[in-house]
């Protein structure tokens, strides 16, 4: 029979053991595509798959000789951030007025907000192709920070709207009492509790923005396409290029994944819901 | 006085400078071996004229074309410099979307080049495209393979030798596999090959009043032979094979035979990425019945969009791309045999010959083939394996897709003919066939 | 403190105080103005494309014929509605987005449970692992799963199949819609084990440990004392991947071009279809209107079940 430390050790063991088997399982192809980009071409379409072979950084080298990639990631830095920063402008405001000032439409707006996500970028490609062109927007950051801002507003005011649901009123009014105006609420107050919650809004729309392939390999030609057209140019060439594929999508996933690494305490910590204390 | 005379000279010298500032020209091209060679060659060109500076945009064939399209129709005048086939060429050229390439420099010999190739790229007598390379197919095959085994190659093949050599060097326990052929669905994939074996058998794609005859006896023929031979005799995935595929199979050693491009010649005997290099033979694409169509044609070539605001640049740029110059430039760096095929006259010289094992095939191919008359029977259209209308690549692609499902096995052969009869009508007559 | 011995204590109340009406009254006007940013700039957003889009779905457009913009009437969306991939392609749509909602709320679910379970070695960087394959792009995953995964020659799948003697199975060519749900599921997962994971650390484990002293095993703790308390962010999980998964786009272009036949095709591809491969503007437009249509009601259905979760507190 087992003592209660025991088993209570067995127990962890065990859960361990299948956590860390469901882990490797579930990161396994993103190792598997690491692995390929480390390969020489003729490796990487070798059967069976290897796993120990002489490493090389060429696929690494070419890239950058062929197609430069600091120009395309800082491309995709500046949108990613440009495009979060001014939607987080916009959303919090308006996510504070309908968490805290809710009226009857309020339900309704929001979800005529998401219903706006619908429709399928495609169907109104050749629309907004025609609006660029008209502005002379065509290949500049600044259209995909624009699109990109209204496509992920809604996700954005809702996600915060969620958060800003569970601050308890008391606080703000507390403050309020004190004679702080609406800004200084916000600031001082507001934005300090939800921190968590706004983090891990932000890093939603960084992913989305920074993954996003449909506007930004339309809208874009050389001057500001971000990592997707990068990806896009090594996609399915003739003649096989696995190592180099994956050797690409390594340096364009690397940026986001290792940000995201970092900061998954953060978003750990914020996404707790009706945990504010 | 002087230094201020001193100052005023500089600053006119420097504001000259800067009205001379670089122009810049974007070119779009395919993900291709060659354009990618293209584009590293280019900084020669950047360097023989520094007044232009190159932008480049480099995406996959089907991406590529629809972003061109888009762009194209709608003015959109996001490129300078465009990476077309002929289909697009004789398509855009007649809406008066691409420049006409009239002014060329003298050295550049329009005489040189193919005249299937020019007629390809023309409209009414005006060329609208410079051709990159062109294109025929071809069957490659191992001979070491066939000497076990106790073959012969004939010169001009047919489908059925095809499918009883196929049979005799499938053997998938050895992981080598009769005959590889595209199965991917695309009109410009699978379909290419497919349209091949067709015309091989006698069929068309529209008859003179634009009606398909998917249901009729050359097609249905056709259809069944290419299913049955490359589900019983191709690797497994074969429905997910386009041309990268079957090549990285054929240069892995899998493949005993393998009916493709021609411009695959360079790669299968490239010693860095093809296992067997030294082991290849090539000889025509099958004919059946006829050999009318057996084997297609296609070139990329450089063409100028009327909304470019740098023409003259831009010409400069897509004649250099497409000059003796260049396909010298590359024999100096990358070796003789990696010079664009199939375009002039002068790159099948004597060195080329030599050092190209696959030039002579590909250069008759290149000769036989017709667009004006890629059947046994009368066509109202141009192209061998694809049609020259517009509605030809949906049409082409859906085609391509019904194929795919029959080679999987998830529709007998007869009732993916019968549906891509309905659909191709259908889609017809929405287009207002006949015009 | 455990106190009562009757049924498991429920959730505690919400701690906000009750408002007097009055005070609500003032804060109308600045809620407005706040508001009014993002609402007007999603208005022009919405509407000037949607006009266009709506203005081409009623002309008949073809981009290779720029000249001719007849008026057709409701012939393109006639056309689209009768398209021979229509019906798989919605039926495939709703496979799709219900299949990868399911496995990723039950996986997701099950597998925070199991981290929460144990305080095992390592636990930070297995969570950073499970959370990792949401930053790939759509693109770049569909790449590493077709070519060296689900590839039959060779593939990692191949290689497991051939090692136990047996013919490798072509994945994208005989299962082609599951699997794309299984590369979609990959994607998706993580960002479910995220929320959930995070919402089950907030679970109150004092009332965990008051119901084990109760005599409450396991499974029944888990029935009743987590799920509840996971309802809304499964809520949230569930509405944010139906909004994504309606349009999934990038995995079914990249791996089976929607095929063999229809058998991967969803409204999206088939919109693209139309669209980009016809040239049709028309269509497309037409098309992507019906898309929002059954968007609009998949959505409607959704917070009418969901509803409460999403919006109240508890």
């Amino acid at each position: 029979m087992l003592t209660l430390k025991q088993s209570r050790r067995l127990n962890t063991l065990v859960v361990g053991l299948f956590a860390w088997a469901v882990a490797l399982l579930l990161f396994f192809p993103i190792f598997w595509m690491l692995l390929t980009s480390l390969k020489t071409e003729i490796d990487a379409f070798a059967t069976p798959p290897q796993f120990i072979f002489t490493p090389t950084l060429e696929n690494y080298l070419h890239i950058q000789d062929r197609s430069g990639y600091f120009k395309y990631a800082w491309n995709s830095v500046t949108i990613s951030f440009g495009a979060t920063a001014l939607g987080m402008l916009i959303a919090i405001p308006a996510a504070y007025s309908m968490a805290f000032c809710e009226t009857k439409r309020t339900k309704g707006t929001l979800l005529w907000m998401l219903s706006t996500k619908m429709l399928p970028p495609v169907g109104v490609l050749v629309p907004i192709y025609l609006l660029a062109k008209q502005f002379g927007l065509l290949d500049s950051r600044a259209v995909l920070i624009i699109i990109y801002t209204l496509i992920n507003l809604p996700i954005l005011v809702w996600m915060i709207y969620t958060y800003f649901k569970d601050i308890p009123r008391d606080i703000l009014e507390a403050a309020r009492m004190d004679g702080a105006t609406l800004l200084q609420e916000m600031l001082r107050v507001l934005l300090p509790i939800s921190k968590g919650g706004l983090a891990s809004t932000m890093l939603l729309s960084l992913i989305l923005c920074w993954n996003e392939a449909f506007w930004s390999l339309n809208l874009t030609s050389s001057n500001a396409a971000p990592l997707t057209a990068l990806i896009a140019s090594y996609s399915s060439p003739e003649g096989l290029f696995w190592a180099k594929l994956s050797a690409v999508s390594t340096l364009a996933c690397a940026p986001i994944l290792i940000f995201g690494w970092i900061s998954q305490k953060q978003l750990v910590r914020g996404l707790s819901f009706g945990a504010v204390k | 006085m002087k230094a201020f005379n001193l100052l005023l000279g500089t600053a006119c010298m420097a504001s000259i400078a800067l009205a001379q500032a670089a122009e810049t020209l974007t070119v779009a091209t395919v993900n291709n071996a060659d354009m990618i060679r293209m584009q590293r060659l280019s900084k020669t060109f950047e360097q023989q004229n520094p007044d232009i500076k190159l932008n480049w945009v480099v995406l996959e064939e089907n991406v590529l074309r629809q972003r061109l399209t888009t762009d194209i129709a709608t003015q959109g005048g996001q490129f300078d410099v465009l990476t077309i086939g002929m289909y697009e060429a004789s398509l855009w050229g007649d809406k008066g979307w691409l420049a006409p390439m009239t002014d060329l420099p003298d050295d550049y010999d329009l005489d040189d080049v193919f005249p299937s190739v020019r007629e390809g790229l023309s409209v009414d007598g005006t060329l609208y495209a410079l051709p990159f390379y062109a294109e025929s197919s071809m069957t490659y095959y191992r001979t070491d393979l066939f000497e076990q085994a106790g073959l012969q190659m004939p010169e001009h093949p047919t489908w059925t030798q095809m499918a009883e050599f196929a049979e005799k060097l499938h053997k998938p326990g050895e992981d080598q596999y009769g005959i590889c052929l595209r199965g991917k669905a695309g009109w410009g994939e699978n379909m290419a090959l497919v349209t091949t074996v067709a015309n091989a058998f006698g069929a068309r794609w529209f008859d003179e009043k634009w009606q398909t005859e998917f249901d009729g006896p050359e097609w249905t023929k056709a259809a069944k032979f290419y299913v049955d031979l490359l589900s019983r005799y191709g690797p497994p995935g074969a429905s997910s094979n386009g041309f990268n595929e079957n090549l990285a199979l054929f240069n892995s050693g899998k493949c005993a035979m393998w009916v493709d491009a021609t411009v695959a010649g360079s790669f299968v005997t490239d010693e860095s990425q093809s296992k067997v290099a030294d082991k290849v033979g090539f000889t025509f694409a099958p004919q059946e019945t006829t050999d009318k169509g057996s084997a297609w044609l296609y070139s990329w070539a450089l063409a100028i969009p009327t909304s470019s605001q740098q023409k003259d640049a831009a010409k400069t740029f897509t004649a250099w791309a497409t000059s003796k110059d260049y396909a010298k430039l590359v024999a100096e760096t990358d070796g003789v045999a990696n010079v664009p095929p199939g375009t002039r006259e002068s790159t099948y010289n004597e060195q080329y010959m030599a050092a190209a094992p696959f030039a002579e095939i590909t250069l008759e191919s290149l000769k036989q083939a017709d667009p004006a008359s890629p059947s046994a029977k009368p066509v109202p259209y141009v192209g061998i394996q694809l049609v020259t209308i517009p509605e030809f690549q949906a049409i082409g692609t859906q085609v391509g897709k019904m194929f795919s499902a029959a080679l999987t096995g998830q529709m007998p052969v007869e009732q993916m003919l019968t549906a891509v009869q309905q659909s191709t009508t259908r889609e017809m007559k929405r287009a207002g066939y006949p015009k | 403190m455990a106190t009562t011995t009757t049924a498991l204590p429920k959730a505690p109340a919400s701690n906000a105080s009750p408002q007097p009406a009055e005070r609500r009254r003032p804060r109308l006007a600045p809620s407005w103005f706040l508001v009014s940013p993002s609402v007007v700039l999603l208005l022009l957003w919405m509407l000037v494309p949607l006009a266009m889009t709506l203005y081409f779905s009623l002309v008949r457009y073809n981009l290779l014929y720029p000249g001719e913009k007849d008026f057709v009437g409701l012939e393109n969306f006639h056309y689209f509605l009768t398209d021979a991939g229509f019906i798989p392609g919605m039926t495939n749509t709703l496979i799709l987005v219900g299949s990868v909602l399911l496995i990723s709320v039950v996986l997701g679910v099950l597998i925070s449970a199991l981290l929460e379970a144990a305080d095992f070695a390592g636990r930070g960087i297995v969570r950073v692992l499970l959370i990792s394959p949401f930053f790939i792009m759509p693109t770049v995953s569909a790449l590493v799963w077709k070519n060296l995964i689900y590839h039959p020659v060779s593939g990692i799948l191949a290689a497991v199949w051939k090692f136990f003697g047996t013919q490798p199975v072509d994945w994208l060519a005989q299962h082609p819609l599951a699997s794309i749900v299984i590369i979609v599921s990959w994607q998706w997962l993580p960002f479910a084990i995220l929320i959930l994971m995070t919402a089950m650390q907030s679970l109150d484990q004092e009332q965990k440990e008051a119901a084990r002293l109760d005599g409450a095993g396991p499974i029944a703790i888990f029935w009743h004392l987590t799920l509840p308390h996971l309802a809304r962010p499964i809520a949230v999980v569930v509405m944010i991947e139906t909004i994504f998964l309606l349009s999934v786009f990038a995995e079914i272009f990249t791996t089976t071009s929607g095929g063999p036949g229809y058998a991967s095709t969803n409204l999206a591809y088939l919109i693209y279809n139309q669209a980009l491969l016809q040239f049709d503007v028309g269509m497309a437009s037409a098309g992507g209107l019906i898309a929002v249509v059954i968007a609009n009601i998949a959505a409607i259905i959704l917070v009418r079940m969901l509803g409460k979760n999403l919006t109240e507190k508890y």
